[in-house]
């Protein structure tokens, strides 16, 4: 076949493009309902402090004020990693960063709200505060949780690295610092929730991750989850910002049990910086042998994570700093240890490229030094390290293909790297489920239903795409319902960049079983065998005699009649992958995409000012389901990381506020 | 609030006048979304810093979270809602949608409502006047490729049509 897809591969406007332009797409903040109160959190003014006593009297007399919630409201304790529940929704005991929710208050408007939370009298102690990786090592004080400021220490070995290091020809140790930041999705974070008479809470929530939000509030609530339906909003900008249970949704959420009413709280831009659970500041010790040859024989790798005030994710994230080193490098023997740190700042999380780039950025500065120092070009130090398809790396991880030379190659040629310098490849890879369900109806028309939400990367296309091309049948007649605990089937969320590759497979397994019901029909009705059909153009016909066939909703019509409605599901569960130890669940993935960027950057010697006039960047990702987008996540994310781009003229300094 | 401390303003959005009470207060941001259920112009900081609020007033951008609607009366103020010809996307709002220029879509309103008054004053703009004009408003999802390429493939196609 010429054309092997008609949906696939093309660069098809996506489905809900035009809501988009129109304005019409609605965003959490976007929705209001009858009677709706406005909530309104009271923060922490201090990093570290005791919390005595919060006084809400005055706040309850003011009128149009209708609740009042202090952590007393609220005091079981919520986390997203089974490991780390260590958040209260509201703090009770204690406060650790500034901007950690105290109290909550729901009135008839935003005004009032705030009037309230001012009339709130909290007394503290404040505590010794812990900043940075090494005030929180050096342990001066009471510590943020329990006995100490460690959260979570690795230490993992693959092989003998000390003697290896000791007989290597070469070897360099250098330290780097990786500054963290944050996602600054446009859109603020924002909920709206509704306890109807009959007992059922909704939450309507600018959520990566509804199916944990939905988690987290049955068991903060005492509720049982089938009282519960979450639905997350289309997400104006995830980036991992969104993926994290926020006192904002839980608080929201026992607002409208306490009044009766539906309940709205928006983040203000400042509060955003808090919820934060942005990419870690991570400080890094690399040593590595090699060869006089330029051939790595074993790597030690220190991390020390700035976490925040809380968990959240950290746990993964730490594990993350080690995991994938030998994915983009063949690295025979290799020892990581890793340590996260709390310190009083806004808890830290994922966001793209979850707990990666901060190593990958350590590593390629020092390859860049090991190459000088053994006279070889940066890029050839790469070659001669470059790890083989369908191999298994020293920490278990199994690699299917491998494109990263190619992707070197791409970009050395088109930005003529060898006549300029530096070079910097990046890998990534992830986790586990998803599931889609569909239903078609009498007309041709499909439902999709699957739980993941659109955050701004097309995922609603992609799936859309992938059942239209299995059924034969166009983006048009597909209708999606996504991440709506209700109705549709769990999905762990949209983020680290699984929601094409698992929520496509599923979606892929559920089309191919309603295809295979209608093939067995049409099959039946046309006196041949169902592997002799084929689905195309809004028609199921034989593949060698395309005239004899029915219409696609004809065969739909055919398949209801026989027995009942067409619906099937389908799922994606990954292979176990995991290697023989602990923390080996951190890093495997089905494939892994790979990527090269030559970068140009000018630096003001004077001012030490940074310019990227332009970088060249190539990916490795397997099949693009739809180019356009592909594309459009390559340029965001080159942007999000580099800055660059910038219209001219923009307000650039306030844009986005640390490097990476 | 009771009414008694309530404003009376008089806007003409998108073509339409109307007559509302509204806390003297609130933006022009506020009474469009909350009051007006226009709820197409977005808000990123309220503080004049983003432009997801932008709309134009008499074909102008303008930052809705900073102007206040008493101010306005008398003035011609466009929402995304207004942007369409009935069921006719404008030119921009096609190809922002056939580029891939609106991912989150979350700056998209604004980002066309001001790329808009850029080819109602210059209708054959050059690629540096439109990252000129389009500068204010922030965008963190596209890198703002698509979003240049879209203002000009809506230029070539005669954008003012
Ligand atoms: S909301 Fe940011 S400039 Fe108006
Ligand atoms: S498309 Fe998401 S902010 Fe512009």
């Amino acid at each position: 076949m010429a054309e092997a897809f008609s949906v696939v591969g093309k660069p098809l406007t996506k489905p809900d493009a035009f809501g988009k332009v129109s304005g019409q797409v609605k965003f959490a903040d976007d929705l209001s309902l009858p009677r709706m109160l406005y909530g309104r959190l009271l923060r922490s003014p201090y990093p570290h402090a005791r919390v005595l006593h919060v006084d809400t009297s005055r706040a309850r007399k003011l009128p149009g004020v209708l609740a009042v919630l202090t952590g007393d409201d609220l005091p079981v304790k919520f986390g997203i990693l089974p490991v780390s529940q260590d958040e209260e929704a509201l703090a009770r005991e204690k406060v650790r960063y500034v901007g950690d929710p105290i109290a909550a208050v729901a009135a008839t408007d935003e005004w009032i709200a705030d009037e309230a939370l001012d009339l709130i009298d909290v007394q503290f102690t404040e505590l010794p505060h812990f900043m940075s990786i090494q005030e929180a090592l050096a342990g001066q004080g009471e510590p943020i949780h329990g006995l100490s400021n460690v959260h979570k220490a690795v230490a993992l070995e693959f092989g003998d690295t000390d003697a290896a290091i000791r007989a290597a020809e070469h070897v360099r140790e250098d330290i780097v610092f990786f500054e963290g930041n944050t996602h600054l999705p446009m859109e603020q974070h924002a909920a709206v929730a509704q306890y109807a008479a009959d007992g059922k809470l909704t939450l309507w929530t600018s959520s990566q991750t509804p199916h944990y939000v939905h988690r987290a509030l049955g068991k903060v609530l005492d509720l049982p989850m089938s009282r519960i339906r979450v639905i997350a909003t289309p997400n104006g900008g995830g980036f991992g910002g969104k993926s994290d249970i926020f006192a904002h949704e839980l608080v929201a959420a026992k607002l409208a049990i306490a009044t009766a009413r539906p309940v709205k709280i928006t983040l203000t831009r400042e509060e955003v910086f808090y919820a934060h659970r942005g990419r870690h500041p991570v400080l890094m010790k690399v040593k590595t042998g090699f060869t006089r040859g330029g051939q790595i024989t074993a790597m030690q790798f220190q991390s020390f994570l700035d976490g925040g005030g809380y968990g959240s994710y950290g746990v993964a994230s730490t594990y993350y700093t080690g995991a994938l080193q030998a994915t983009t490098y063949a690295i025979p023997r290799y020892r990581f240890e890793g340590v996260r740190l709390f310190t009083n700042k806004p808890p830290c999380g994922p966001k793209r490229g979850h707990g990666t780039p901060q190593p990958r950025f350590a590593l390629e500065i020092h390859f860049d030094k090991v190459a000088e120092e053994l006279g070889l070009d940066p890029v050839e130090l790469r070659r001669r390290n470059l790890p083989s398809p369908d191999s298994q790396t020293v920490n278990w991880l199994r690699i299917t293909s491998c494109g990263l030379e190619d992707c070197i190659n791409k970009v050395v040629e088109g930005s003529r790297f060898l006549e300029r310098r530096t070079s910097m490849p990046l890998g990534r890879g992830l986790m586990p489920h998803s599931e889609v369900q569909l239903k078609l109806d009498r007309n041709g028309g499909v439902l999709v239903l699957c739980g993941a939400i659109d955050i701004g990367q097309g995922s609603d296309h992609i799936l859309a795409a992938i059942v239209a091309e299995v059924l034969g049948v166009a983006l048009d007649d597909i209708q999606l319902t996504t991440a709506d605990t209700d109705l549709t089937p769990i999905d762990l969320g949209s983020y680290s960049s699984r929601v094409t590759f698992m929520a496509g497979n599923a979606a892929k397994a559920a089309a191919e079983t309603v295809r295979d019901r209608l093939f067995r029909v049409v099959a039946r009705s046309l006196h041949c065998d169902a592997d002799e059909l084929m689905a195309r153009d809004h028609r199921i016909y034989r593949s060698d005699r395309p005239a004899e066939g029915l219409i696609f909703a004809q065969a739909v019509q055919l398949a209801e009649a026989e027995s009942g409605v067409v619906t099937g599901s389908g799922s994606y569960t990954p292979p176990k992958l995991a290697g023989p130890y602990k923390g080996s669940g951190v890093g495997p993935s089905p494939a892994y995409s790979y990527s090269a960027a030559v970068v140009e950057v000018d630096c003001d010697l004077k001012t030490g000012e940074v310019k990227v006039p332009e970088v060249w960047i190539a990916h490795d990702i397997g099949r693009a389901i739809n180019p356009m987008l592909v594309i459009g996540q390559v340029e965001g994310s080159v942007y999000i990381i580099a800055r660059v781009q910038e219209p001219d003229g923009a307000r650039s300094a306030r844009h986005a506020h640390l490097p990476g | 609030m009771s009414i008694a401390d309530k404003v009376a303003v008089r806007l003409r959005v998108n073509g339409e006048d109307t007559a509302i009470m509204v806390p003297p207060y609130k933006t022009l941001l506020e009474v469009l979304r909350e009051d007006l259920g226009l709820t197409g112009t977005k808000h990123g900081c309220e503080l004049g810093e983003c432009s997801m609020c932008g709309v134009l007033v008499d074909g102008k951008p303008f930052l809705s979270c900073l102007a206040m609607p008493l101010d306005l009366e008398g003035r011609d103020v466009m929402t995304i809602e207004g942007m369409a010809r009935g069921r006719h996307p404008h030119p921009l709002q096609a190809a922002f949608a056939e580029l891939g220029a609106a991912q989150c879509g979350y700056c998209t309103p604004a980002m066309l409502l001001t790329a808009k008054a850029l080819l109602d004053r210059e209708p054959r703009p050059s690629r540096e006047a439109i990252k000129a004009a389009l500068s204010g408003v922030l965008c963190r999802c596209t890198g703002y490729l698509k979003i240049f390429e879209a203002v000009e493939l809506a230029v070539s196609r005669g954008a003012d049509g």
